[in-house]
Protein backbone atom coordinates (compact mmCIF):
# COMPACT_ATOMS: atom_id res chain seq x y z
CA UNK A 1 0.00 0.00 0.00
CA UNK A 2 1.33 3.42 -0.89
CA UNK A 3 2.11 5.86 1.82
CA UNK A 4 -0.01 8.94 1.31
CA UNK A 5 1.99 11.07 3.73
CA UNK A 6 4.74 11.92 1.29
CA UNK A 7 3.16 13.00 -1.94
CA UNK A 8 -0.04 14.88 -1.23
CA UNK A 9 0.41 17.31 1.65
CA UNK A 10 -2.18 17.73 4.36
CA UNK A 11 -2.76 21.28 3.13
CA UNK A 12 -4.23 20.04 -0.14
CA UNK A 13 -7.06 18.23 1.62
CA UNK A 14 -7.67 21.23 3.86
CA UNK A 15 -7.85 23.57 0.87
CA UNK A 16 -10.41 21.34 -0.86
CA UNK A 17 -12.47 21.22 2.32
CA UNK A 18 -12.31 25.02 2.68
CA UNK A 19 -13.50 25.57 -0.88
CA UNK A 20 -16.35 23.11 -0.44
CA UNK A 21 -17.38 24.70 2.86
CA UNK A 22 -17.49 28.20 1.39
CA UNK A 23 -19.53 26.99 -1.59
CA UNK A 24 -21.94 25.46 0.92
CA UNK A 25 -22.19 28.68 2.92
CA UNK A 26 -22.90 30.72 -0.21
CA UNK A 27 -25.56 28.28 -1.36
CA UNK A 28 -27.12 28.21 2.09
CA UNK A 29 -27.51 32.00 2.10
CA UNK A 30 -28.60 32.51 -1.49
CA UNK A 31 -30.80 29.57 -2.42
CA UNK A 32 -34.46 30.29 -3.02
CA UNK A 33 -35.44 26.63 -3.17
CA UNK A 34 -35.68 24.94 0.21
CA UNK A 35 -34.38 21.62 -1.12
CA UNK A 36 -31.24 23.37 -2.34
CA UNK A 37 -30.69 24.78 1.14
CA UNK A 38 -30.65 21.24 2.51
CA UNK A 39 -28.21 20.20 -0.22
CA UNK A 40 -25.92 23.09 0.75
CA UNK A 41 -25.97 21.91 4.36
CA UNK A 42 -24.92 18.46 3.18
CA UNK A 43 -22.04 20.05 1.26
CA UNK A 44 -20.86 21.82 4.40
CA UNK A 45 -21.05 18.62 6.44
CA UNK A 46 -19.00 16.85 3.80
CA UNK A 47 -16.35 19.57 3.95
CA UNK A 48 -16.09 19.09 7.71
CA UNK A 49 -15.82 15.34 7.20
CA UNK A 50 -12.94 15.77 4.75
CA UNK A 51 -11.16 17.88 7.36
CA UNK A 52 -11.67 15.27 10.07
CA UNK A 53 -10.51 12.44 7.84
CA UNK A 54 -7.41 14.29 6.67
CA UNK A 55 -6.34 15.15 10.21
CA UNK A 56 -7.09 11.62 11.32
CA UNK A 57 -4.89 10.16 8.62
CA UNK A 58 -1.98 12.57 8.80
CA UNK A 59 -1.67 13.52 12.48
CA UNK A 60 -3.56 10.83 14.38
CA UNK A 61 -2.66 7.89 12.18
CA UNK A 62 -2.55 5.15 14.80
CA UNK A 63 -5.63 6.00 16.89
CA UNK A 64 -7.91 7.39 14.11
CA UNK A 65 -10.34 9.24 16.36
CA UNK A 66 -11.21 11.41 13.37
CA UNK A 67 -12.67 8.47 11.49
CA UNK A 68 -14.92 7.64 14.43
CA UNK A 69 -16.07 11.26 14.54
CA UNK A 70 -16.77 11.13 10.82
CA UNK A 71 -18.99 8.11 11.33
CA UNK A 72 -20.94 10.03 13.96
CA UNK A 73 -21.22 13.08 11.72
CA UNK A 74 -22.59 10.90 8.92
CA UNK A 75 -25.17 9.50 11.35
CA UNK A 76 -26.28 12.95 12.46
CA UNK A 77 -26.39 14.11 8.84
CA UNK A 78 -28.75 11.28 7.96
CA UNK A 79 -31.06 12.19 10.84
CA UNK A 80 -30.88 15.87 9.88
CA UNK A 81 -31.75 15.17 6.26
CA UNK A 82 -34.73 13.01 7.20
CA UNK A 83 -36.20 15.55 9.61
CA UNK A 84 -35.38 18.49 7.34
CA UNK A 85 -37.13 16.98 4.35
CA UNK A 86 -40.13 16.05 6.50
CA UNK A 87 -40.35 19.66 7.68
CA UNK A 88 -40.06 20.74 4.05
CA UNK A 89 -42.96 18.52 3.00
CA UNK A 90 -45.06 19.80 5.87
CA UNK A 91 -44.26 23.40 4.90
CA UNK A 92 -45.09 22.70 1.28
CA UNK A 93 -48.50 21.38 2.26
CA UNK A 94 -49.25 24.45 4.34
CA UNK A 95 -47.84 27.17 2.07
CA UNK A 96 -47.92 25.40 -1.35
CA UNK A 97 -44.49 26.73 -2.21
CA UNK A 98 -40.85 25.92 -1.55
CA UNK A 99 -39.62 29.49 -1.97
CA UNK A 100 -37.51 30.38 1.05
CA UNK A 101 -38.60 34.01 0.82
CA UNK A 102 -42.20 33.09 1.56
CA UNK A 103 -41.44 31.26 4.78
CA UNK A 104 -41.72 34.34 6.96
CA UNK A 105 -44.24 33.10 9.48
CA UNK A 106 -41.98 33.79 12.46
CA UNK A 107 -40.53 37.06 11.15
CA UNK A 108 -41.85 39.80 13.39
CA UNK B 1 8.09 9.41 -8.81
CA UNK B 2 6.87 5.85 -9.01
CA UNK B 3 3.74 4.82 -10.83
CA UNK B 4 1.83 4.41 -7.55
CA UNK B 5 2.47 7.97 -6.42
CA UNK B 6 1.70 9.47 -9.80
CA UNK B 7 -1.55 7.50 -9.93
CA UNK B 8 -2.41 8.77 -6.49
CA UNK B 9 -1.70 12.35 -7.51
CA UNK B 10 -3.81 12.06 -10.65
CA UNK B 11 -6.66 10.52 -8.66
CA UNK B 12 -6.49 13.31 -6.12
CA UNK B 13 -6.54 16.01 -8.80
CA UNK B 14 -9.50 14.44 -10.61
CA UNK B 15 -11.48 13.90 -7.41
CA UNK B 16 -10.84 17.39 -6.11
CA UNK B 17 -11.80 19.00 -9.41
CA UNK B 18 -15.04 16.98 -9.42
CA UNK B 19 -15.71 18.07 -5.84
CA UNK B 20 -15.15 21.77 -6.50
CA UNK B 21 -16.92 21.83 -9.86
CA UNK B 22 -19.79 19.71 -8.63
CA UNK B 23 -20.22 21.85 -5.53
CA UNK B 24 -20.40 25.01 -7.63
CA UNK B 25 -22.89 23.29 -9.91
CA UNK B 26 -25.05 22.21 -6.98
CA UNK B 27 -25.56 25.78 -5.83
CA UNK B 28 -25.68 27.47 -9.25
CA UNK B 29 -27.56 25.22 -11.68
CA UNK B 30 -31.18 26.28 -12.09
CA UNK B 31 -32.69 22.83 -12.56
CA UNK B 32 -32.76 21.27 -9.13
CA UNK B 33 -32.83 17.69 -10.42
CA UNK B 34 -29.44 18.25 -12.06
CA UNK B 35 -28.24 19.72 -8.77
CA UNK B 36 -29.31 16.61 -6.90
CA UNK B 37 -27.47 14.30 -9.29
CA UNK B 38 -24.37 16.49 -9.14
CA UNK B 39 -24.60 16.28 -5.37
CA UNK B 40 -24.45 12.49 -5.70
CA UNK B 41 -21.29 12.89 -7.78
CA UNK B 42 -19.75 15.11 -5.11
CA UNK B 43 -20.56 12.50 -2.45
CA UNK B 44 -18.95 9.75 -4.53
CA UNK B 45 -15.83 11.86 -5.04
CA UNK B 46 -15.58 12.54 -1.32
CA UNK B 47 -15.74 8.77 -0.79
CA UNK B 48 -12.86 8.49 -3.26
CA UNK B 49 -10.85 10.97 -1.19
CA UNK B 50 -11.48 8.80 1.86
CA UNK B 51 -10.09 5.82 -0.05
CA UNK B 52 -6.98 7.88 -0.82
CA UNK B 53 -6.69 8.47 2.92
CA UNK B 54 -6.70 4.68 3.63
CA UNK B 55 -10.15 4.73 5.22
CA UNK B 56 -12.13 2.06 3.45
CA UNK B 57 -14.81 1.67 6.11
CA UNK B 58 -15.74 5.35 6.16
CA UNK B 59 -15.69 5.44 2.37
CA UNK B 60 -18.18 2.57 2.28
CA UNK B 61 -20.32 4.28 4.91
CA UNK B 62 -20.20 7.49 2.88
CA UNK B 63 -21.41 5.73 -0.26
CA UNK B 64 -24.11 3.80 1.59
CA UNK B 65 -25.47 6.63 3.71
CA UNK B 66 -24.93 9.71 1.57
CA UNK B 67 -25.43 8.39 -1.94
CA UNK B 68 -27.75 5.56 -1.02
CA UNK B 69 -29.93 7.25 1.56
CA UNK B 70 -29.61 11.04 1.70
CA UNK B 71 -29.33 11.65 -2.02
CA UNK B 72 -32.26 9.36 -2.77
CA UNK B 73 -34.26 11.10 -0.04
CA UNK B 74 -33.48 14.47 -1.61
CA UNK B 75 -34.55 13.18 -5.03
CA UNK B 76 -37.82 11.93 -3.55
CA UNK B 77 -38.40 15.29 -1.89
CA UNK B 78 -37.78 17.03 -5.22
CA UNK B 79 -40.32 14.76 -6.88
CA UNK B 80 -42.87 15.40 -4.16
CA UNK B 81 -42.59 19.19 -4.22
CA UNK B 82 -41.76 19.57 -7.90
CA UNK B 83 -43.81 22.58 -8.86
CA UNK B 84 -42.53 24.99 -11.45
CA UNK B 85 -43.41 28.26 -9.87
CA UNK B 86 -42.34 31.69 -11.00
CA UNK B 87 -40.31 33.07 -8.14
CA UNK B 88 -41.32 36.48 -7.00
CA UNK B 89 -38.66 39.04 -7.88
CA UNK B 90 -37.13 40.55 -4.79
CA UNK B 91 -35.43 43.88 -4.90
CA UNK B 92 -31.81 43.91 -3.93
CA UNK B 93 -31.29 40.24 -4.71
CA UNK B 94 -28.25 40.91 -6.88
CA UNK B 95 -26.73 43.14 -4.21
CA UNK B 96 -27.41 40.49 -1.60
CA UNK B 97 -25.76 37.80 -3.69
CA UNK B 98 -22.78 40.04 -4.29
CA UNK B 99 -22.29 40.88 -0.64
CA UNK B 100 -22.72 37.30 0.52
CA UNK B 101 -20.22 36.30 -2.16
CA UNK B 102 -17.79 38.84 -0.73
CA UNK B 103 -18.31 37.46 2.77
CA UNK B 104 -17.77 33.90 1.56
CA UNK B 105 -14.65 34.92 -0.35
CA UNK B 106 -13.33 36.54 2.80
CA UNK B 107 -14.05 33.41 4.78
CA UNK B 108 -12.30 31.39 2.09
CA UNK B 109 -9.25 33.64 2.22
CA UNK B 110 -9.17 33.33 6.01
CA UNK B 111 -9.41 29.54 5.84
CA UNK B 112 -6.72 29.40 3.15
CA UNK B 113 -4.42 31.48 5.29
CA UNK B 114 -4.95 29.18 8.26
CA UNK B 115 -4.46 26.08 6.09
CA UNK B 116 -1.23 27.28 4.55
CA UNK B 117 0.53 29.18 7.30
CA UNK B 118 -0.13 26.87 10.23
CA UNK B 119 2.66 24.43 10.99
CA UNK B 120 0.79 21.14 11.23
CA UNK B 121 2.72 18.53 13.18
CA UNK B 122 3.17 16.20 10.23
CA UNK B 123 4.32 13.51 9.86
CA UNK B 124 2.43 12.06 12.76
CA UNK B 125 2.60 8.45 13.84
CA UNK B 126 2.62 5.83 11.12
CA UNK B 127 -0.86 5.33 9.69
CA UNK B 128 -2.33 1.93 10.45
CA UNK B 129 -3.89 1.62 7.02
CA UNK B 130 -5.99 -1.43 6.44
CA UNK B 131 -6.73 -2.35 10.06
CA UNK B 132 -8.53 0.97 10.52
CA UNK B 133 -11.87 -0.81 10.32
CA UNK B 134 -11.01 -3.03 13.32
CA UNK B 135 -9.80 0.01 15.20
CA UNK B 136 -13.06 1.87 14.52
CA UNK B 137 -14.98 -1.11 15.90
CA UNK B 138 -12.83 -1.11 19.03
CA UNK B 139 -13.43 2.61 19.49
CA UNK B 140 -17.17 2.26 19.03
CA UNK B 141 -17.47 -0.41 21.68
CA UNK B 142 -15.01 0.92 24.25
CA UNK B 143 -14.38 4.64 24.63
CA UNK B 144 -17.10 5.88 22.27
CA UNK B 145 -19.79 3.51 23.52
CA UNK B 146 -22.02 6.24 24.96
CA UNK B 147 -22.09 8.38 21.76
CA UNK B 148 -22.72 5.19 19.79
CA UNK B 149 -25.80 4.34 21.84
CA UNK B 150 -26.94 7.97 21.77
CA UNK B 151 -26.66 7.89 17.98
CA UNK B 152 -29.05 4.94 17.86
CA UNK B 153 -31.54 6.84 20.03
CA UNK B 154 -31.07 9.90 17.81
CA UNK B 155 -31.83 7.89 14.68
CA UNK B 156 -34.95 6.47 16.29
CA UNK B 157 -36.11 9.96 17.26
CA UNK B 158 -35.40 11.27 13.77
CA UNK B 159 -37.37 8.42 12.21
CA UNK B 160 -40.41 8.96 14.43
CA UNK B 161 -40.18 12.72 14.00
CA UNK B 162 -39.99 12.45 10.23
CA UNK B 163 -43.02 10.15 10.14
CA UNK B 164 -45.04 12.47 12.38
CA UNK B 165 -44.08 15.59 10.43
CA UNK B 166 -44.58 14.17 6.96
CA UNK B 167 -47.81 12.33 7.71
CA UNK B 168 -50.66 13.63 5.60
CA UNK B 169 -53.24 15.22 7.77
CA UNK B 170 -56.63 13.65 7.01
CA UNK B 171 -58.60 16.65 8.24
CA UNK B 172 -56.94 19.07 5.87
CA UNK B 173 -57.72 16.80 2.91
CA UNK B 174 -61.37 16.74 3.88
CA UNK B 175 -61.40 20.51 4.14
CA UNK B 176 -59.85 20.93 0.72
CA UNK B 177 -62.24 18.45 -0.86
CA UNK B 178 -65.34 19.89 0.72
CA UNK B 179 -64.56 23.54 0.37
CA UNK B 180 -62.60 24.66 -2.72
CA UNK B 181 -63.02 28.29 -1.69
CA UNK B 182 -61.03 27.61 1.43
CA UNK B 183 -58.24 26.11 -0.66
CA UNK B 184 -58.00 29.29 -2.69
CA UNK B 185 -57.90 31.26 0.50
CA UNK B 186 -55.06 29.07 1.69
CA UNK B 187 -53.16 29.59 -1.54
CA UNK B 188 -53.58 33.33 -1.68
CA UNK B 189 -53.23 34.08 1.97
CA UNK B 190 -50.09 35.53 3.39
CA UNK B 191 -51.03 34.97 6.99
CA UNK B 192 -50.94 31.90 9.13
CA UNK B 193 -52.76 29.14 7.30
CA UNK B 194 -52.08 26.29 9.69
CA UNK B 195 -55.29 24.38 10.07
CA UNK B 196 -56.67 24.35 13.56
CA UNK B 197 -56.29 20.85 14.88
CA UNK B 198 -57.49 21.41 18.40
CA UNK B 199 -60.17 18.94 19.52
CA UNK B 200 -63.57 20.50 19.35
Amino acid sequence: MFNSQELIPLNAYLLIASILFCIGVWGLINSRNAVRVLMSIELMLNAVNINLMAFSSYIDGNIIRGQVFTVFVITVAAAEAAVGLAILLSLYRNRTTVDMESFNLLKW
Amino acid sequence: MTIATSTELICFLILSSIIVGGGIGVVLIENIVYSAFLLGGVFMSVAGLYLLLNASFVAAAQVLVYVGAINVLILFAIMLVNKREPLKPIKGLKVRKFFSGCVCAGLLALLFRVDITTKWSTPGPQAIGEIATERIGEHLFTDYLLPFELASVLLLMAMIGAIVLARRDTRSIQLEEIDPVRENVIKSSNSNVLIDQSPD
